[in-house]
């Protein structure tokens, strides 16, 4: 049985959740196996994972989840696994999957890989799955042969697609150990833009903007677009944008449909976390700039001339 | 304050990176080691600011070959007091937290630090085991450390924004961007790495449930497209309707 554990975040499943119960549909039929989707902490409509391929769908909406501790939720997790005999536990590569999956993989005794961005393939009686590693430079392809095993799948990897109905929602019979955490601030990012590590289409900028004040005309190209804005690294470390708008090697990694890049070099440690999108365009006057190298599309010439272009052209599409 | 700090090498950003024939195996020659940034940046320099709030000492620990003791080094010299090798090429980030957590069981941290992630194999999984192994409380991807009492006040980074958390007692914690700003070490720091204490622990390898297949190279990227700048409705054109990203 494959165990995919879906990611809520205060009280609303994410666009990760109904990524890995698709992934997990995926490998469930790969090894003739049922796949059951667990959701842990409020989350309104959770049967509709069973439309994405969960056969079962059970929720442990406890209020005391809502406060994510690694540590119980990796207990709970654990538990069912046990109870339902999951061969596979299945979960989002993210900061929750980060506190969780090693924890699961231990108790369980399991083989864990982290960072899969393919559907794994079985090889003899070996299930095989790939990552990118070396900041993408390769990619790795390797055999997780315990009798269990745990994987997270980077955002993005598959497309949800609804294979099924909407399941009644069963209730998960653990009692989650206490939490030591206690949480007292939160910051929610304050744009209506898709977080990062989410999002589909990307517009970045880097030092070729000269200064914080010029980033209206990317703000306004991401408008167009619906895109969530970025930026490379030096961009973040001066202050001129938000941290988490630094996307690179010691960044967020990213891997959406579209990225437009505007005055970025290229450097390998920012190709590292953004070579994975599907379609990149470059915007640079320096027909040296590494990144053309990279690039699907290239615009060769003054940013602050041709993103405002590029912005009307999109508003004025059909 | 008794720290310990996780600390693993990748090979330098720029090298090239090489594989045996048979793909299966990393090819050492002319790659260049450095201390991972996670760790040396964020984790290493936010434990050597606490020692010198609060005193206390830093260890730093690693699992891995002889050939580690570089980048060892260099951690002392950045300033932690002394440093543990674990003498085994760890074959999973199973088995060196299983190392970790039999070095550190008893010796009363507290605090353990190490990196988001390791930006060769980017697992970002070791903490959560190594806390699992200890029975810790792990903060993954914090951006902000301080002591308030006995609790620890931690930044961390979740989907869509941060959270500040409070915990008592011993905590494990992954370090990101925001927690510490990068030191070079001075040429005192250096002469002073070089006596201070490297404890080398020998140890057998533990079963790892990963097994590499190969390694490939990604598929070359097809030559850019370049458009002219005066005709934006034409990179419109081409993002609908030949890569149908929008
Ligand atoms: C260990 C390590 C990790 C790193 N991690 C990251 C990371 O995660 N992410 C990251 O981004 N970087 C990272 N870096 C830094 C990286 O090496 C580069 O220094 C950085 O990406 C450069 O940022 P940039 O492209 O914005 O600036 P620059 O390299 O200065 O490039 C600016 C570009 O803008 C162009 N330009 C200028 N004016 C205009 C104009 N008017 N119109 C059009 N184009 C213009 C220029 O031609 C140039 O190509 C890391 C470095 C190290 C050593
Ligand atoms: N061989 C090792 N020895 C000591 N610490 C390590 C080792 N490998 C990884 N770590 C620590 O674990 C963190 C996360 O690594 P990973 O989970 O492999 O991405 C790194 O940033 C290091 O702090």
């Amino acid at each position: 049985m494959i165990l995919v554990y879906a990611e809520s975040n205060e009280g609303a499943l994410g666009k990760s959740a109904f990524e890995v119960v698709t992934f997990g549909h995926k490998v469930a039929q790969l090894l003739g196996k049922q796949c059951i989707a667990l959701v842990l902490g409020n989350a309104a409509d959770a049967g509709i994972l069973g439309s994405y391929g969960a056969q079962r769908v059970m929720q442990l909406s406890d209020a005391s989840l809502d406060t994510f501790d690694g540590r119980v939720h990796a207990q709970v997790i654990h538990e069912v696994a046990e109870q339902l005999g999951a061969d596979v536990v299945i979960m989002p590569h993210g900061p929750k999957g980060h506190a969780t999956a090693g924890r699961v993989a231990v108790r369980l005794n399991a083989g864990c890989l982290t960072g899969i961005n393919a559907i794994p393939t079985l090889e003899g009686e070996h299930l095989v799955a790939e990552k990118d590693v070396f900041s993408g430079k390769a990619i790795h392809r390797v055999a997780v042969t315990g009798e269990k095993k745990v994987l997270t799948i980077m955002g993005n990897t598959v497309k949800p697609e609804r294979s099924g109905t909407a399941v009644d929602v069963e209730s998960v019979g653990v009692t989650p150990i206490a939490s030591t955490l206690e949480v007292i601030d939160r910051q929610k990012q304050t744009s209506d833009r898709a977080p990062l590590p989410e999002a589909e289409l990307v517009v970045s900028a880097g030092r070729g903007m000269k200064g914080p004040e010029n980033w209206g005309i990317i703000e306004e190209l991401a408008d167009a677009l619906g895109a969530t804005t970025a930026c490379s690294r030096p961009v973040a470390d001066t202050g001129w944008r938000p941290h988490h708008e630094h996307v690179g090697q010691t960044g967020v990694a990213i891997r959406p449909n579209l990225y437009i890049a505007a005055g970025i070099s290229g450097a390998i440690q920012h190709l590292a976390g953004v070579s994975a999108s599907k379609c990149i365009v470059v915007i640079n006057k320096d027909p040296e700039a590494p990144f053309f190298k990279a690039a699907d599309y290239g615009v060769c010439a003054d940013l602050f001339e041709v993103v405002p272009k590029l912005t009307a052209a999109l508003q004025n599409r059909s | 304050m008794k720290i310990l700090v996780c600390i693993s090498k990748t090979p330098e950003t720029t090298s090239k990176i090489k594989f045996s024939e048979d793909a299966t195996e990393l090819m050492e020659d002319g790659l260049q080691y450095i201390l991972n940034p996670y760790d040396e940046w964020y984790a290493l320099v936010r434990a050597v600011e606490l020692k010198e709030e609060f005193e206390g000492s830093v260890t730093v620990i690693n699992v891995g070959p002889a050939s580690n003791d570089t980048v060892i080094r260099k951690a002392l010299a950045i300033g932690a007091d002394d440093a543990v090798r674990i003498n085994v090429e760890p074959a999973s980030a199973m088995s060196v937290a299983n190392h970790i957590s039999d070095y550190a069981t008893g010796k009363d941290y507290d605090l353990i630090l190490l990196g988001k992630e390791s930006i060769d194999y980017n697992g970002s999984v070791m903490g959560a085991m190594l806390s699992e192994f200890l029975n810790l409380p792990f903060i993954a991807h914090a951006s902000g450390l301080t002591k308030g009492g006995d609790a620890w006040e931690i930044e961390r980074g979740i989907t869509g924004g941060t959270e500040r958390v409070r915990v008592n007692g011993t905590v494990v914690v992954s370090a990101a961007k925001g927690m510490a700003e990068q030191r070079i070490p001075n040429m005192r720091g250096i002469m002073m790495a070089k006596r201070k204490p490297l404890e080398v622990i020998e140890a057998e390898n533990k079963a790892s449930s990963l097994e590499t297949v190969g390694y490939a190279y990604p598929a070359e990227k097809t030559a850019v497209k370049m458009i002219d700048p005066n005709n934006m409705e034409e990179l419109v054109r081409l993002l609908q309707e030949e890569a149908k990203v929008i």
